[in-house]
């Protein structure tokens, strides 16, 4: 559906995005990750075709941005990060404007204009001035006007920024009820709205891209060992001191003292060794009592933290 | 293209601007008939027309210079750019919204001649005719250095001043040509909208006059295209 090959994008000396290489199929909801500043608009902005790259291609359907604008044009729908509103314009006279300029035939329009109201909730608020609704409507209105014309595309750039966490949740709802039916790429800088919605993640940092997997395999492989928070009966020091003998174990933590001779501990453990067996026969063996035992995935806030944060050597 | 020039249109009604540009014309230029055509008794318009050609060089640049600035504030010159429109159909749709402002406070001035006729003057209508042509023509040409001054920056004031400016500068163009003398002054010449303008306004209907001032108005909406098109290339 979507493909983007070699994607690079040079302000004088300033790299923003550079070969950047990836697929996005039909149906797939997209999840675009990476801190501020790593290139995520700049991409977006090219794959809609608002601003040209300096190289590299993109393809939607097929189609090139650079050679056929308009097809490709034609079968997106953008949501910039700032919704691009009309502040003196009715939301109805907005998205009737947004229709025409998208060359929605009228009846079609008709037919599809209730429905995108309805669906993103502002049927009630149509008469109004974007002027005077909540940035919570303005965010959907600019949702609505990427829905017009029904494209095939979405491309969705940080849909939840700045809204309250009843709206996040409601407009997470939206996107993933969206995604049965178009193929979306979604922008965030937020992890758990990424795992929550998204099939797949690409994580781009400084304009590289430096993961794309699914979130469950990112956590997977990512780890090199493997985590378990652990609650037993018995005194810390005597209990570490044994766990410390089992082979695989490579480093535990006392997290927590939850009463007299109880404790919480984090182990962390060679990833192809499983520890829980001989750790419970240990135990048992001594009489400490295993109260809980948890294993810890990573999450893709490690991931996350893992890939785009680099360690700066100190002159 | 006809999407953007109807919002640009109903934009302009929705805000203040309109109405007061048009009443600020009508009353100015309602002064000037008053106290010039009317109490001095001429039977024609030319005289008015070509006065009011300075204070179209006022009013030009405010009525354009929200018409691509706003956009780019706004954000909104991303949902146009990515619509499956050219860039050449934004500027001209915006283009036509600001000049058909301008032919409402023009049509006003059909008032005028209609009441010296009913005072019994006698007016000749191809001098009419001439005068109102060349009025059109010159406001679609100061019109288009108003859109293209108002795609160099984000600040509607700075605009503005720009348009106002450039207008200046062409309407200032013979005293500085007359002034440099030479190879200089032929060179200014091409720029000069009003020696044309006062040939048309004494009633010399010349073709090339027209062509002239419609070529004017494409060279500066290109620019603007071009203008536009090249900070694509250069923004974030």
């Amino acid at each position: 559906m979507i493909e983007i090959q070699n994607l690079t994008k040079h302000y004088g000396e300033i790299k923003a995005v550079e070969d950047v290489n990836f697929t996005v199929e039909k149906g797939e909801i997209l999840g675009f990750l990476g801190p501020n500043g790593a290139g995520k608009t700049t991409t977006m902005n090219i794959i809609t075709g608002y601003i040209p790259s300096t190289s590299g291609t993109v393809k939607v359907s097929g189609y090139d941005i650079m050679d056929q604008p308009r097809e490709v044009k034609r079968r997106i729908g953008y949501m910039p990060e700032h919704p691009p509103l009309y502040m003196d314009m009715t939301v109805k006279d907005y998205l009737d404007f947004s229709a025409s300029l998208k060359e929605v035939d009228k009846k079609t329009w008709k037919s599809q204009k209730n429905d995108i109201m309805e669906l993103v909730k502002i049927t009630h608020v149509q008469h109004r001035l974007i002027r005077n609704l909540s940035k919570g409507y303005r965010q959907r209105v600019g949702l609505a006007q990427a829905l017009v014309g029904a494209p095939e595309v979405l491309i969705l750039d940080e849909p939840t920024v700045g809204l309250d966490p009843k709206q996040i949740i409601e407009i997470r709802k939206l996107i993933k009820a969206l995604g049965k039916t178009h193929t979306i790429i979604l922008s965030s800088h937020i992890l758990p709205e990424v795992s929550a919605v998204c099939e797949r993640v690409v994580i781009i940092n400084k304009g590289k891209i430096v993961a794309v997997d699914t979130p469950e395999q990112l956590s997977k492989n990512l780890g090199d060992y493997s985590k378990f928070t652990m609650t037993i009966a018995g005194p810390d020091k005597k209990v570490k001191e044994m766990l410390q003998q089992i082979y695989g174990v490579k480093e535990i933590e006392v997290q927590n003292r939850i009463r007299e001779n109880e404790f919480s501990y984090i182990i962390e453990a060679d990833k192809d060794i499983d520890v829980r067996k001989p750790i419970f026969h240990k135990l048992a063996e001594f009489g400490y009592p295993i109260l809980e035992l948890k294993s810890l995935s990573m999450s893709l806030e490690d991931i996350f933290l893992q890939l785009t944060t680099e360690e700066k050597e100190v002159n | 293209m006809l999407a953007i020039w109807k919002r640009e249109v109903q934009s302009y009604f929705y805000q203040p601007i309109a109405y007061v540009l048009i009443s600020l014309s009508f009353l100015v230029l309602s002064i000037y008939y008053t106290f010039g055509t009317i109490a001095g008794r001429y039977a024609e318009m030319n005289n008015l027309l070509g006065n009011i050609i300075f204070i179209l060089t006022f009013l030009i640049p405010i009525l354009t210079m929200r018409i691509l600035t706003e956009d780019r504030k706004n954000g909104t010159e991303v949902m146009l750019v990515t619509s499956p429109v050219e860039i050449a159909d934004i500027v001209i749709g915006k283009y036509l919204a600001s000049l058909t402002v301008f032919l409402v406070m023009y049509a006003l001035t059909f008032v005028y001649p209609i009441i010296i006729i009913a005072l019994g003057g006698k007016m000749e209508i191809p001098m009419l005719v001439g005068g109102y042509l060349a009025f059109l023509l010159i406001g679609m040409s100061f019109i288009a250095v108003g859109v293209f001054a108002s795609s160099l920056t984000e600040n509607q004031i700075v605009a503005a001043i720009i348009g106002f400016v450039i207008l200046l500068v062409i309407n200032l163009i013979d005293p500085i040509a007359s002034y440099v003398g030479g190879f200089l002054a032929e060179v200014l010449g091409i720029f000069s909208l009003l020696s044309r303008y006062n040939d048309l306004n004494s009633g010399i209907l010349d073709i090339t006059s027209i062509i002239y001032y419609l070529s004017f108005t494409a060279v500066f909406l290109f620019l603007t295209t071009r203008v536009i098109d090249k900070r694509r290339w250069s923004q974030g």
